[in-house]
């Protein structure tokens, strides 16, 4: 159980727990239960939670899936600095956000799972995990053309571009022969043709 | 699309069957509880929303007893041998029983939500009609007593006006069994996605044996009888279609319609889950059974790139291509199975299995058995299980892609394929093989080296060159390689694709590994 990291656990049951409050708040609201405003707090609580989970976190070893679209939250997540990458942070939050919506049945398993996530995040926290958003690697883009020599001017085989330059740099250093002469074959190549 | 259909027939008629029957039973239990006169005195209390709890109830149950088979691997194994005779396909399907699990799963998680939201409604409005005081119809049913002295016919389970629907909720059998199978089933869910599933295994495998709450919870959930109907006497006394109207005189000793009288329903959802568990327990238990016997390995060979190859025998033990067994190791884990496809092939007398480090478990075994001068750490083994892949030898030309330790099992294939050919099998259709085999680095091809080299004198001397095909490519890249000349001689099209490859390719760190495209021009 050495290199489990429990938050990414945590981020899956907090998101489905912000949906589960959504749902039951939505219930409580259409349906007008008693004390239904508790449900209007659940889906306000849930759209948050929802929000903050999305953007998956950074594995520490290995790569990680990304959810779909989920560079938009990252930035913005990633704005709050040590709250949100901090994990006692998101342990405490995750527990004060669910206990209004315990008073009301509807959303009650949404109180439960959430206190769930809340107790992984505590145990991710404890265990020294971080939140690292997920970078879009910078795209490297070579000039286009750059790489592009001149046609040869010798027949192939060719010795690659180096060979080719130091002959050509040494000539005009010492202003000695033509760069690109004929070519000096490593092997002999005799001409088979009788 | 019609090749799709050809191939998959089967999984669409299978699949269609089984939503027919999920909706038939749905709609069949809401029109029993929307129409039936038992529960009209309930309805009219509760709505539409009873029916709705009911019907996804027992499609809940009716998926319960699904979500075990799948997962008895040991019944499917022996399914497909004694099905021997029939087609390739009947028997492919039951190499999709994790996917139907999954469809199963979801479907209890949809008539989970459709239960509990229709639940919520119906206490909502227990609770409500047993705090009216205006004399309605509902009111006057809410108020029939529990007191069992005078019959224990009640019709709403919120006994006193100042009852909470949470304090019935949670000390109602009913309701707190079904608070922990929905916490245990959504912690199943989370712990059970692709990305969990696939990076910490551990906590999946640990996790999903909460479907022993959900189990038991769904076996007692009904015995509270809080499903109430009226009785059959008291439908034949007065007639709800008749007395309905008269409620308000039912207390009168002149009137002919008396106070009307419920009983609960009995559980019924033990009887749909009953065979199953049994058959799951059963399933358990032989695979105890067959892990205790006693596992000998002959060879352990530690190969490059981190990968442990194992050699053993077992009694009793007989494989075929293609197949994978389940390893557990005490000393490591006590309680872990973890599959790895079969490596050697039938002919041989020995059963092997590569190891490639992925996780806590795997680079533990691989430590354990690295250590050289600790005693070998014992081994169980459950299986095989798996559809044999003998579909290759019944294809003219066949095509072999393997990634990484994905390779697995066509090492067994191949050296199977050798073993037909020192035998001369008149029997193997196949007439050509291409082998595609793509592995991050150069040390990984050390896995089956020996295999590709003898497999290829083999057909040397055979005179058959021309059967095996293997193509090795390689994904990672050394860094020590820092210039790379590519040299093209071919149309224009291809000559601008690969330029833009170069590109792409080409590190801007001049240290880094160039590519230099050299296109001829005649």
């Amino acid at each position: 159980m050495g290199q489990i990291e429990w938050a990414m656990w945590a981020n899956e049951q907090a998101l489905a727990s912000g949906l589960i409050l959504i749902t039951g708040g939505i219930v409580a609201t259409a349906g007008r239960f008693t004390q239904w405003y508790f449900g209007a707090y659940s889906i306000v609580a849930g759209v948050f939670v929802c929000l903050l989970e999305y953007p998956r976190g950074k594995r520490k070893k290995g790569s990680t899936m990304e959810r779909w679209g989920q560079k938009y939250m990252t930035s913005v997540v990633k704005l709050f600095g040590p709250l949100t990458r901090n994990y006692y942070v998101r342990a405490v939050l995750h527990l004060l956000l669910s206990v209004p919506a315990g008073f009301l049945l509807a959303t009650i398993l949404g109180t439960a799972c959430l206190a769930i996530a809340s107790g992984i995040y505590l145990l991710a926290a404890v265990r020294g995990e971080q939140w690292t958003p997920i970078e879009p690697k910078p795209r490297e883009r070579p000039q286009i053309g750059g790489t592009i020599k001149q046609p040869p001017t010798n027949p192939p085989p060719r010795p690659p571009a180096e060979a080719r330059k130091k002959p050509s740099e040494e000539e005009a250093a010492a202003a000695g022969g033509p760069p690109g002469g004929p070519q000096a074959n490593p092997i002999p190549v005799t001409d088979e043709v009788v | 699309m019609g090749n799709c259909m050809v191939n998959h027939w089967f999984s669409v008629l299978f699949l269609a069957v089984w939503l027919g029957l999920n909706i038939f039973l749905f709609v069949d239990a809401f029109l029993k509880y929307e129409k039936a006169d038992r529960y009209y005195y309930t309805r009219k209390i509760l709505g539409s929303t009873l029916a709705c709890a009911r019907a996804s109830a027992l499609c809940l149950n009716f998926n319960s007893m699904l979500i075990l088979l799948p997962v008895c691997r040991s019944l499917l194994s022996f399914l497909r041998g004694t099905c021997s005779l029939c087609s390739r396909t009947l028997r492919k399907q039951l190499d999709h029983n994790l996917t139907f699990h999954k469809l199963v799963a979801y479907m209890i998680c949809l008539h989970t939500a459709i239960h509990i939201i229709a639940h919520l409604f119906n206490f909502d409005r227990y609770s409500r009609s047993r705090q009216a005081t205006d004399g309605s119809l509902a009111s006057i049913l809410s108020s029939l007593s529990h007191d069992e002295k005078k019959g224990g016919s009640w019709l709403n389970p919120i006994q006193f006006r100042n009852t909470t629907v949470e304090y019935v909720t949670f000390t109602s059998i009913a309701g707190l069994t079904g608070v922990i199978m929905t916490i245990a089933l959504i912690l199943m869910v989370t712990s059970a996605t692709e990305f969990i599933r696939r990076s910490y295994f551990e906590v999946f495998w640990y996790t999903h044996h909460l479907f022993i709450f959900y189990i038991l919870g769904l076996g007692i959930h009904g015995i509270g009888g809080i499903v109430r109907g009226q009785t059959e006497e008291s439908i034949n006394e007065g007639h709800p279609h008749k007395c309905a109207e008269y409620f308000e005189m039912w207390d009168d000793h002149d009137c002919h319609c008396r106070l009307p009288e419920f009983e609960g329903q009995p559980p019924e959802s033990w009887k749909w889950i009953l065979a199953p568990v049994i058959l799951y327990i059963c399933e358990r238990i032989l695979r105890f059974y067959r892990s205790q016997q006693k596992v000998v390995i002959t060879k352990v060979v530690m190969h490059p790139s981190k990968v442990l190859e194992l050699q053993m025998n077992k009694r009793g033990f007989s494989m075929e291509v293609g197949q994978y067994i389940f390893v557990n190791c005490p000393s490591i884990s006590l309680l872990e199975w973890h599959p790895f496809t079969l490596t050697s092939a039938p002919e041989e007398d020995f059963f092997s299995i590569h190891i490639r480090a992925a996780g806590d478990w795997t680079e533990n075994l691989i430590r354990a058995f690295e250590q050289q001068y600790s005693p070998i750490p014992r081994i169980e083994v459950d299986g095989p299980f798996g559809t044999a892949s003998e579909d290759v030898f019944q294809y003219e030309v066949a095509v072999l892609v393997g990634a990484g330790i994905g390779v697995t099992p066509f090492a067994s294939i191949l050296k199977s394929i050798w073993y037909k050919f020192q035998c001369a099998d008149h029997n193997l259709k196949t007439k050509k093989i291409y082998f595609y085999w793509i592995c991050r680095e150069t040390g990984a091809f050390s896995w089956f080296n020996d295999l590709l080299t003898s497999l290829e004198q083999e057909m040397e001397k055979l005179g058959k060159v021309g059967f095996l095909n293997y193509r090795l490519f390689l994904t990672g890249w050394d860094s020590n390689i820092s210039v790379v000349g590519v040299f093209l001689c071919g149309p224009r099209t291809l000559a601008k694709s690969l330029r833009k490859c170069c590109h792409r390719y080409s590190s801007l760190d001049p240290r880094k590994v160039q590519f230099y495209f050299n296109k001829e021009n005649f």
